[in-house]
């Protein structure tokens, strides 16, 4: 017996909407599965992890402030992803984001203006863009593969903000602890719902997600990108600029991920400490695919993906399940998106052997 | 040769075969019985069903129904290694040909087994003397032309001892003269008692070299005939339902301005086996069509790419736009200078597949029909525009939301040259453009360039179809070996001058021309 993959005719436009939520229905059943296996009542584990940490209005706030650094992220990197220009580092930027942000607000601490955060998030915004402008210096010029680039510069980033908080940043009053100084306030999101954490960063997301989406959807220069990713050689023939594409679709994520930073570490955070990010950068990638590469799916994705945290986190309490239970279910989500996907475009025949 | 009561039967016998792919029913039916020694045409447009048959017989695709005959036993065929072991070869339209090594060795692959590839070189030798096909067995297959690629291509089936050749397409890729050679090789093979099964959409071929002919339209046979009884029209009705349309096409005003020039353009290929070009010099006036012939593959990928700006000059003055030295800008400035271009390529080139018609209408009308302003698109503008190119054009399509995909090879033709003609350029560079394209859509395809022509546009096409050339061209010029000959009026010259200096001979190409210089424009 043999398996094989035969294309379909035409999948139909519907049908191109519907892999996300099959995974999501997918991803919750096998959370069943996987809560049974491990001698948990289902219910209960579906209970603690889909609607418990959204039952509260401190829970809705959550579930947004964590959707915000997704939502961003996701969508300046499925900029990129349109044109074939695939960014995995939004991590690493993420980082240096941080760092330039941060960087400002504690070398500014006397100032007591709106504009001091202004500052931050521009700042931010050129350090992912410098981050990511290294490997779009590399493909561009040498051709280097950039996902392997932007990758293993997540880990110098990392490093480098390592060394910078035990080092120079350190705060001198902090008991030896490798973190910085408390921002100013001056330096913070100002806090939206009283008694929450969400803050103001949640409405810069927003505005980038909308931003993103006249950019992919309205504009010829995110046409040309798309071109450029479907079909390098009408791109030429059409006088499309391949560089162009990859500047773009790199400073798109390098930016927006670097925004993600600041808002971290002037939202919730408050300062700079070793690790800033549960790996916020990468889910981003998971979220972008979520949402068809359009900033409108990518809203409802980071805010799937939010949840997937939240909930990760309370059955971690509740249930006494492992911490890799979000990784898993992050897991879960692509690898169902991923196959759905496949289906949507082919269909599976069972082959006998042939026949002579 | 064949009595009538010839007790043996037929070599191949298909009977009731029908494939159904998901979007279409290829082959719906189909009859077909092929004689030992009788040369036997398959007549038919493309998407026709010609070449799913074909492929049924070699053992590539599985047929849903029918039957099967050889020598007059029932039987399956697998696949192509079963067809071989019957004795059925087949030479592809698109040659399946390692580049990198020799003619030898590339055959030797195609054989089963054989290891002594000394012997195997004798007797190519042998089988290419006694075949009139000569080629060396140890040049290597990139520095060979397509012409003697073929030849590889039909060796490999007859060192097999074939009882039946399949030839796909053969002479698309040949000069008038290398077609009569094929002809003279194929006849041959067929009186030695080989039958031979000849894919075609080219009538005064199959009138002058079958015994038999099936004709297909559409997935159904549509006439069974003796070619050599049947008139051109007559088969043509079989083929397309209809009469062959003709194109008008007037004499051309002259006196024009010199709007494309090329000027000693000299450029190295990007592709390590593609062609250099050499010293080109050509210029097409306002108000003419300007014809480049020759077997693809001489340099014609590298002058495009030369002329779109999609493969920019190091120097600016080879290539001269509408009084600009154009050499260094890039596609889209060029089309802003005011130059239109349809590439062969449609799919991935002239269109993006995945994109609807009105997404790839603004690949390049852009600038010309002011479909963006402050960066943005503007919808209703490019909706209606094209609309405008489906409608002007006749695009059979689901309408401006389909997509580029979904259509056939002649209405997405139709709608990439509407899309330029419309933005009336004053340059149009056209390549192959009526190549995989259905009878009608061809003819109106032509049509529509002529009307260019006479609204003062300077128009180059370049085409492997010498009769497309002739009957749209003012003046023709061959490109052979990288190198153009000089532009003669089409009137003034003939299928067999073209023909020869499609081999690189012209007066004064420098090696040992032949005479006669008397009608060079």
């Amino acid at each position: 017996m043999w398996l094989r993959l035969e294309a379909r005719a035409a999948p139909s436009r519907a049908m191109r909407y519907l892999p996300p939520l099959v995974a999501a229905a997918l991803t919750i059943v096998a959370g069943f599965a996987v809560s049974l296996a491990l001698g948990r009542d289902p219910l209960a584990a579906f209970y603690a992890f889909f609607v418990q940490p959204v039952s509260s209005l401190n829970g809705v706030a959550e579930l947004l402030l964590k959707a915000s650094p997704l939502m961003l992220i996701a969508t300046g990197l499925a900029i990129g992803y349109r044109a074939n220009v695939w960014n995995i580092g939004a991590e690493g930027q993420l980082i240096l984001g941080a760092i330039f942000g941060g960087g400002l607000a504690l070398h500014l601490p006397g100032v007591d203006s709106r504009w001091l955060l202004a500052a931050m998030v521009l700042a931010g915004a050129l350090g992912g863009m410098l981050w990511a402008a290294i490997p779009a210096l590399l493909r561009s010029r040498f051709n280097t593969n950039e996902i392997l680039v932007s990758l293993m510069l997540v880990y110098v980033a990392s490093l480098l903000l390592s060394y910078l908080v035990q080092e120079p940043w350190r705060d001198p009053q902090g008991f030896n602890f490798p973190q910085s100084k408390m921002f100013a306030d001056a330096a913070l999101y100002p806090i939206l719902l009283d008694s929450t954490r969400l803050n103001a960063g949640f409405l810069v997301a927003l505005a980038v997600v909308a931003c993103g989406w006249l950019f992919v959807a309205k504009s010829f220069l995110g046409y040309q990108m798309r071109v450029a990713g479907l079909a390098g050689a009408a791109a030429r023939y059409a006088g499309f600029s391949a560089r162009r594409s990859v500047w773009i679709g790199m400073l798109a994520g390098g930016a927006a991920a670097g925004i993600a930073g600041v808002g971290e570490v002037a939202g919730p955070i408050g300062q700079l400490t070793p690790s800033i990010s549960p790996g916020y950068g990468f889910a981003a990638i998971i979220v972008a695919f979520v949402g068809r590469l359009n900033p409108v799916g990518i809203f409802f994705a980071s805010l799937l993906m939010s949840l997937l945290y939240l909930g990760g986190e309370a059955a971690q309490m509740e249930l006494r399940l492992p911490s890799a239970i979000t990784g898993l279910f992050q897991g879960m989500l692509l690898f169902f998106l991923l196959g759905s996907d496949v289906l949507i475009h082919y269909r599976v025949r069972l082959l006998r052997r042939a026949a002579a | 040769m064949h009595v009538a009561a010839d007790p043996a039967p037929p070599r191949l016998a298909l009977s009731g075969i029908r494939k159904i792919y998901p979007a279409v029913v290829a082959n719906d039916g189909i009859d077909l019985a092929v004689r030992p020694g009788e040369i036997h045409a398959v007549l038919g447009e493309n998407g026709a069903g010609k070449s799913t048959l074909m492929k049924i017989i070699y053992g590539v695709v599985k047929p849903d129904a029918g039957e099967i005959r050889w020598d007059g036993r029932q039987i399956e065929i697998a696949h192509p290694r079963a067809a071989r072991s019957l004795g059925i070869g087949m030479v592809f339209q698109h040659f399946s040909l390692f580049e990198t090594l020799t003619v030898v060795e590339n055959v030797a692959l195609a054989l089963d087994r054989e290891r002594d590839l000394a012997a195997l070189s004798r007797r190519i030798e042998e089988v290419s003397a006694r075949y009139g096909l000569p080629l060396d067995p140890r040049r290597l297959v990139h520095s060979l032309s397509v012409g003697e690629r073929q030849r590889v291509e039909i060796l490999r089936c007859l060192l097999q001892q074939p009882r039946l050749l399949i030839m796909d397409e053969p002479t698309s890729v040949l000069t008038p003269q290398a077609v009569q050679k094929l002809f003279d090789t194929l006849r041959q093979i067929a009186a030695e008692g080989c039958s031979i099964l000849y894919i075609s959409h080219k009538l005064d071929e199959i009138q002058a070299l079958c015994h038999a002919a099936t004709v297909l339209r559409a997935g159904k046979v549509t006439g069974n005939c003796d070619p050599r009884q049947e008139s051109a029209s007559s088969l043509a009705r079989m083929m397309i339902g209809k009469d062959l349309p003709v194109c008008e096409h007037p004499q051309a005003k002259q006196g024009g301005e010199a709007r494309l020039v090329l000027a000693g353009l000299s450029q190295r290929s990007e592709d390590p086996f593609g062609t250099d070009l050499r010293d080109i010099h050509l210029s097409v006036h306002a108000g003419e069509i300007v014809g480049i012939a020759g077997v693809s593959g001489n340099g014609q990928q590298e002058l495009l790419g030369a002329l779109s700006g999609e493969v920019p000059l190091a120097n600016a003055a080879p290539v001269q736009l509408l009084g600009v030295e154009a050499g260094r800008l890039d596609a889209g400035l060029r089309r802003s200078l005011g130059l239109g271009f349809v590439p062969e390529e449609r799919l991935g080139r002239g269109a993006v597949p995945e994109m609807t018609l009105a997404e790839n209408a603004l690949l390049t009308a852009h600038r010309s029909m002011g479909l963006v302003r402050g960066g943005l698109v503007r919808p209703e503008r490019l909706r209606a525009f094209a609309r405008d190119a489906i409608e002007k054009f006749t695009v059979k399509s689901s309408g401006t939301e389909a997509e580029a995909k979904s259509l056939s090879g002649g209405n997405l033709q139709k709608f990439i040259v509407g899309r330029e003609l419309l933005q009336s350029p004053r340059v149009l560079v056209v390549s192959q453009p009526t190549w995989g394209v259905d009878v009608g859509a061809a003819a109106f395809i032509r049509q529509a360039l002529v009307e260019l022509r006479n609204a003062g546009a300077a128009i180059l096409v370049i085409s492997e179809e010498l009769d497309e050339l002739f009957e749209i061209c003012d003046r023709i010029a061959v490109l052979a070996k990288g190198r153009l000959s000089p532009a003669v009026r089409a009137r003034n010259t003939s299928v067999a001058e073209i023909g020869m200096w499609m081999s690189g001979l012209w007066p004064g190409a420098g090696n040992g021309a032949p005479e006669g210089t008397s009608h060079v424009a």
